[in-house]
């Protein structure tokens, strides 16, 4: 299942998503720049990405927990999510993500 | 202030850096402890203190919070002491061997051996991507920005912009909203993170007019050398504004840099410490790592591993402090000098 990310200085790269894993385990072991200090305990806002081309609307809507975890994420937009809070499956492939800043 | 000397110097008082006391403790080896947060902990406190823990042997289910503090009682007879609020800066070696530590707060600890169990690094504050923001971030007592307030009456009469929607944000919105000249909080949602006692009062005070609230975001600061003026913000529509700013408070929380550890000498890989797995020592003798900051074949990030390795790290650090004594090898459930240590006998 393919994921594309845009890391912080515009370059896009193609990763390999597994099923039932997280988008930031595949940012993280892709090699791409982003902390996610906690490592998926969705207690630390450091893996935020923004989710594009329609993406975000397809996904199951973030849990109460992750939108107010997003209230210590910089640079919040109305596409924002944390990487470790979605689930790679069949329907995310394709998916699109750009890593916030820091 | 004259330096401190004692055994071993700790930097990172997290839970492998408490563990190191208690193992260090058993073999009479004193600790100080210099960490950059208020509270013991590290990560677990700071990240996920009511977060359950389920893989420390033993403990099937613990928080970050009670794991630490059955930590602190166990290191407890060992009376370790704690350097809280003080980020390790700068290490140097003495003429006679040991090692000089020094703190951003000018404490400094003179020790045979360190122990660094500083997990990621330092908490710092995460400071917005705004470009020039760092210029206007030594501005002076209550201009410009800040990440902490350590004196409120240095912010009276400014005109006080707060970002952010957690804890910290609300709180000082409350408590700086009677001496400001005016106070605007923004925020990206009409929701917060914050206690909801936090977040009632703020509309109290923004109902009476002495706070302004802006579902918005801030875009750009504007100022003269490092003088902060004003800000543009702008909305969910995207429209954007002027806002005049003295004083510009975000409050987004922590994030981990590695910080002055990494001049302090030590070899370092990908910003971890490479160790030995039967010392855990660093590649400069008397300089040990341990946690999740050091590195090695089949390294596993894991509490119970930093655990093991505090408890070889103490076997290696006692021949560092003590060349000319010999280690004797006692399990606390049978000896009794051990049980007098620990104050159960």
């Amino acid at each position: 299942m393919k994921i594309i990310a845009i890391d912080r200085q515009g370059k896009e790269h193609e990763l390999e998503g597994r099923d039932g894993w997280t988008v930031m385990e595949s940012l993280r072991d892709g090699g791409l720049d982003i902390a996610a200090e906690c490592g998926g305990a969705c207690a630390c806002a450091t893996c935020h990405v923004y989710v594009n081309d329609g993406w975000f609307e397809k996904l199951p809507a973030p849990s109460e927990g992750e939108i107010d975890m997003l209230d210590m994420a910089l640079a919040v937009e109305p596409n924002s999510r944390l990487s470790c809070q979605i689930i790679v499956g069949p329907e995310t492939d394709g998916i699109k993500v750009t890593i916030a800043p820091e | 202030m004259a330096a401190i000397e004692t055994d071993v110097v700790i930097i990172g008082a997290g839970p492998i850096g408490l563990f190191a006391v208690f193992e260090l403790g058993l073999l009479d080896l004193k600790c100080h402890l210099v960490d950059i947060l208020d509270r013991a902990g590290g990560q677990c406190t700071e990240l996920y203190p009511e977060k359950p823990i389920y893989d420390i042997p033993g403990i099937p289910i613990v928080t970050g919070q009670e794991l630490t503090n059955r930590l602190m009682e166990q290191a407890a007879p060992f009376a370790p002491q704690f350097h809280f609020g003080e980020m390790a800066k700068t290490l140097e070696k003495l003429d006679d061997g040991r090692w000089k530590l020094s703190t951003d707060a000018g404490t400094e600890i003179i020790a045979h051996v360190v122990v660094v169990a500083a997990g990621a690094g330092s908490f710092v504050p995460k400071r917005p991507p705004l470009p020039g923001i760092e210029t206007f971030e030594n501005a002076g007592d209550g201009i410009g920005v800040h990440y902490a307030v350590r004196k409120m009456e240095t912010f009276r009469g400014k005109n006080i912009l707060i970002a952010g929607g957690g804890d910290s944000a609300l709180d000082w919105v409350i408590n700086l909203a009677p001496l400001a000249k005016s106070l605007t909080l923004v925020h990206h949602r009409d929701g917060f993170r914050a206690a909801a006692h936090s977040v009632n009062q703020m509309r109290e005070l923004e109902k009476e007019g002495k706070v302004k609230f802006h579902i918005a975001s801030v875009k750009a600061l504007h100022g003269d050398a490092g003088k902060l003026s004003g800000v543009t913000l702008a909305g969910h529509d995207k429209t954007e504004w002027h806002h005049e700013a003295d004083t510009f408070l975000p409050f987004f929380g922590l994030t981990i840099k590695l910080g002055p550890i990494a001049e302090f000498g030590i070899n370092l890989h990908e910003n971890l410490i490479p160790v030995d797995t039967a010392r855990f020592e660093s590649q400069t003798p008397g300089i040990f790592a341990i946690g999740d900051i050091n590195t090695y074949t089949g390294k596993l990030k894991l509490i119970l591993s930093g655990f093991h390795e505090a408890a070889l790290m103490a076997q290696a650090a006692f021949h560092v402090c003590r060349p000319h004594e010999k280690l004797r090898f006692q399990y606390t459930t049978s000896s009794s000098s051990l049980q007098k240590k620990l104050g159960v006998s």
